[in-house]
């Protein structure tokens, strides 16, 4: 019945060894990721870029190729069909009106309605004005800075401040990467993309203080242990955890990925990729980071902060 | 500890119960009716269908506007205290005046200061007189633009009868509105999109707009489009405001569609005296700068009222007069932003969210059968009982389900299990150390706890972050995620800890499922 119960069994991996080829993994990822951001940029949604958005549906499969046609005496900018589902029925238009204002955009959607006609269900029409949009790519950006800081904050009220580096440097690697995937297959980046990546970032951190917490706990039970061997064996102790956790929660992701639609597609993405990019950098980046300090002089010298007669 | 007290155990139970009770209105048809407090969580326009616009109003021409009026109140202020001035202007956001004469100058310092208040008065060395809004008084004269153009949209929205619109400011100067339910909002954007400020001015009969042209304006007259075509020239200063007008409707006269109005005491008295005092001259009705017809006065209307003739069709004259009803806005509103869901599109995410809840519960819990075995069991109990306690929650609180909220479900179906995850594993150990069943699972639980708060506290910060920068969907997800964080700390910890006490009591095992 149990046959998933290999899971559970104990390990003793040296997960510290190869740290050499992980690092260069890890910093490899990380440069071409931050190259493609630079010279290969995002494919913006229209909640960052602005422009317009419309998603149609026929009783019968629909010619891209005419609708184009039908559009193009518009003269709008980057006009942009897809087909969505899979009787190719249904279809998305995506557009910058010339003179990116609100006011073309509202005409750019009339005309569109008017040259389309009502034969078609209108599903969804948005339009985002190129003000809104930089607003929102700044608050995007501003909202993750915030939410690294806040988890490191915390990190650090709760751990020593080594640890707190240790997550810092955990996340971004995560959502560098992550984004950089983002860009290397030209997904859609919107706001749930933004909240998505947030997300992320919160499992990893998740999975990153389980394993910090028990570095924590055996710091004081195995005060001969060195630390390499310390870290190697809290690692270990729950690294039946991690994977069965990893596994449920991508459970849950390719659920979503596979059945959820269309909209939340990248988002999804996002946390599929996350959850393993998270799993893996909560061992790699975190915890073996941690091996650089010498995490017992801090405690030490903290437990001396609390209680200056401690050894009389 | 190897019960639980009998006050821990009613608690837990009791929480699990309400929280059935709160997700109940959920599963019941809508035509139920149930007392507001025990309602179904509230869908979002993205799954209800409906339209979301966000409104700009522009500031910057109630400051011109406002500037404009203090021009004209510096001049007359300096003409009646018969003080010598060079250069009298108004700029974007002050009014600026060259006085050379230091004592009138001071002397104008004064007088200007006292105007109207927070008005800040400055002078450089040259002598010139600076006149702009402190920064206070400009705040409070936004609030007060966004609150009136609040009441407006309000206003104009429910006299289409649009359902339970949201209309909401946003930040100091936008203005959110949801129409759900609103598959076409054109109708509501034309409507928006007027100011509908209405002024009626004597035509200035001795200047014809060409003569106007080659300059010779005088500077109490203005040139001004006409909706009938070409240009007239008109009184700048309004003969009547429409801030008097209490009512206008729709009539019919001489077969074409008219508007009549009515104005209030003051606004009927000063028609009336206009009117009588100036028959035979054309009096100009002016909507948003341009004149809608100038017909000429053909003897006093002292009854307060009047009718708008002009070239409308029976629907324009039917929105002029609901424009006129539901009052002017005092700034002109721009459209940001608009997102429009059908209701097919809505109702096919709502398809496609649950399936994918399904499937992913399904998945959950297989796995952590497979995984534990009975106590897989038990973790699916759990899992059942945290999304009741979820629902009931969000239904409770009045939360708004997005897609991105769905997703957050899904999710959370996903990550609540590791608390049990954690839980489980510390028993492994501890049985591993040589305790009894019974010991392992007590420590199990008590050792985990920590872990468990520490974990789930750090993404509950990132929830918060997202609730705080995220607006409309991802704000329902962060919602989603924190509720379901909470709930889930409760559910795998009490409630799995009170099915295996009981497990352990009922059956006396020997060994841990797990083992």
């Amino acid at each position: 019945m149990r046959i998933f119960s290999w899971i559970t069994k104990d390990t003793n991996i040296d997960f510290l060894k190869p740290r050499k080829l992980t690092y260069a993994i890890s910093i490899f990822l990380v440069l071409a990721s931050v190259w493609l951001m630079f010279f290969h940029g995002f494919n913006y949604g229209i909640d960052f870029s602005g422009g317009v958005l419309m998603e149609i549906k026929s009783e019968n499969k629909i010619n891209v190729e005419q609708i184009r046609q039908k559009l193009s005496v518009l003269g709008l900018d980057e006009l942009t069909l897809q087909s969505l589902g899979e009787e190719g029925n249904e279809l998305m238009i995506r557009a910058q009106a010339d003179n990116a204002n609100e006011e073309s955009q509202r005409i750019a959607i009339v005309k569109i309605k008017e040259i389309l006609g009502s034969s078609y269900e209108y599903r969804r029409v948005e339009s985002v004005g190129p003000q809104v949009g930089d607003e929102l790519k700044r608050a995007g950006v501003i909202a993750s800075v915030i939410a690294i800081l806040a988890i490191c904050a915390y990190v650090w009220f709760r751990f020593e401040w080594q640890f707190a580096l240790g997550a810092l440097l955990g996340l971004f690697h995560d959502i560098i990467i992550t984004v950089g995937f983002l860009s290397l297959f030209d997904f859609d980046i919107s706001l749930t993309t933004v909240a998505a990546i947030l997300t992320l970032a919160g499992y990893s951190i998740n999975d990153t203080v389980v394993n910090y917490d028990r570095i924590r706990e055996n710091l004081r039970k195995f005060k001969k242990m060195s630390q390499y061997d310390l870290i190697n064996k809290s690692i270990n102790d729950i690294f039946s955890r991690t994977i069965l956790t990893g596994l449920t929660t991508l459970c849950a992701a390719v659920a979503l990925f596979a059945f959820g639609g269309d909209a939340l597609r990248s988002f999804s993405f996002v946390i599929l990729f996350g959850v393993i990019i998270g799993t893996y950098s909560s061992i790699y980046i975190s915890c073996v980071f941690l091996n650089v300090f010498d995490l017992r002089k801090t405690q030490e010298k903290r437990a001396q902060d609390v209680n200056p007669f401690g050894n009389v | 500890m190897y019960k639980l007290s009998k006050q821990r155990v009613l608690m837990i139970l009791a929480v699990c119960l309400v929280g059935v009770v709160l997700s109940v209105p959920n599963f019941v048809p809508k035509s139920v009716k149930l007392p507001t407090w025990w309602q179904p969580v509230s869908l979002g326009l993205d799954l209800q269908g409906g339209s979301n616009l966000l409104l700009e109003v522009n500031m910057k021409e109630v400051v011109r506007e406002r500037i404009g009026l203090l021009e004209d109140a510096v001049r007359q202020s300096l003409r009646e205290h018969r003080i010598r001035y060079q250069n009298l202007s108004a700029g974007a956001d002050s009014v600026k005046v060259k006085i050379d004469n230091y004592n009138a100058r001071t002397q104008a310092m004064g007088y200007f200061k006292k105007l109207e208040d927070g008005l800040e008065v400055t002078t450089d060395e040259n002598g010139t007189i600076e006149i702009k809004y402190s920064e206070q008084a400009l705040n409070m004269l936004a609030k007060r633009v966004i609150d009136q153009s609040i009441e407006i949209v309000r206003r104009r929205i429910d006299e289409l009868g649009t359902k339970e619109p949201v209309i909401q400011s946003q930040g100091s100067s936008r203005i959110v509105v949801q129409l759900p339910g609103v598959q076409n909002p054109e109708e509501v954007k034309a409507l928006l999109g007027k100011t509908a400020k209405m002024s009626f001015h004597l035509v200035d009969s001795r200047t014809t707009a060409g003569d106007a042209k080659r300059g010779k304006l005088s500077n109490t007259s203005r040139i001004i489009n006409s909706a009938e075509g070409g240009q007239l020239v008109i009184q700048r200063k309004a003969a009547v405001g429409g801030e008097n007008l209490t009512d206008a409707q729709v009539a019919f006269q001489d077969g074409g569609a008219v508007v009549s109005f009515k104005f209030n005491t003051i606004g009927g008295k000063k028609f009336g005296e206009v009117t009588k005092n100036n028959v035979g001259e054309r009096l100009a009705i002016v909507l948003d700068n341009e004149v809608i017809s100038a017909p000429t006065i053909q003897g006093p209307i002292l009854g307060g009222s009047g009718v708008i003739t002009g070239n409308f069709s029976a629907e324009e004259a039917n929105n002029l007069a609901m424009l006129l009803r539901s009052g002017a806005l005092p700034a002109p509103l721009e459209i940001l932003e608009e997102r429009t869901v059908g209701a097919g599109l809505g109702a096919d995410s709502i398809k496609d969210g649950v399936f994918a809840s399904i499937v992913g519960l399904v998945a959950v819990v297989v796995f952590m059968i497979l995984a534990y075995g009975l106590f897989g069991l038990f973790t699916t109990i759990t899992v059942l009982i945290n999304l009741v306690l979820m629902l009931g929650a969000m239904s409770f609180i009045g939360t708004t389900l997005t897609l991105p909220g769905i997703a957050g479900i899904i999710l959370t179906i996903g990550m609540a299990v590791d608390a049990n995850v954690l839980i489980f594993e510390r028993m492994r150990e501890e049985v591993k150390n040589g305790r009894t069943p019974r010991d392992a699972a007590d420590t199990g639980f008590t050792e985990a706890w920590s872990t468990i708060v520490d974990s789930n506290l750090t993404t509950l910060v990132a929830a918060a972050v997202l609730f705080w920068f995220g607006t409309g969907p991802v704000r329902g997800f962060a919602v989603t995620l924190s509720i379901g964080i909470l709930t889930s700390m409760f559910t795998s910890v009490t409630v799995t800890r009170l099915i295996i006490t009981y497990w352990l009591n009922r059956f006396k095992p020997t060994k841990l499922p797990i083992q």
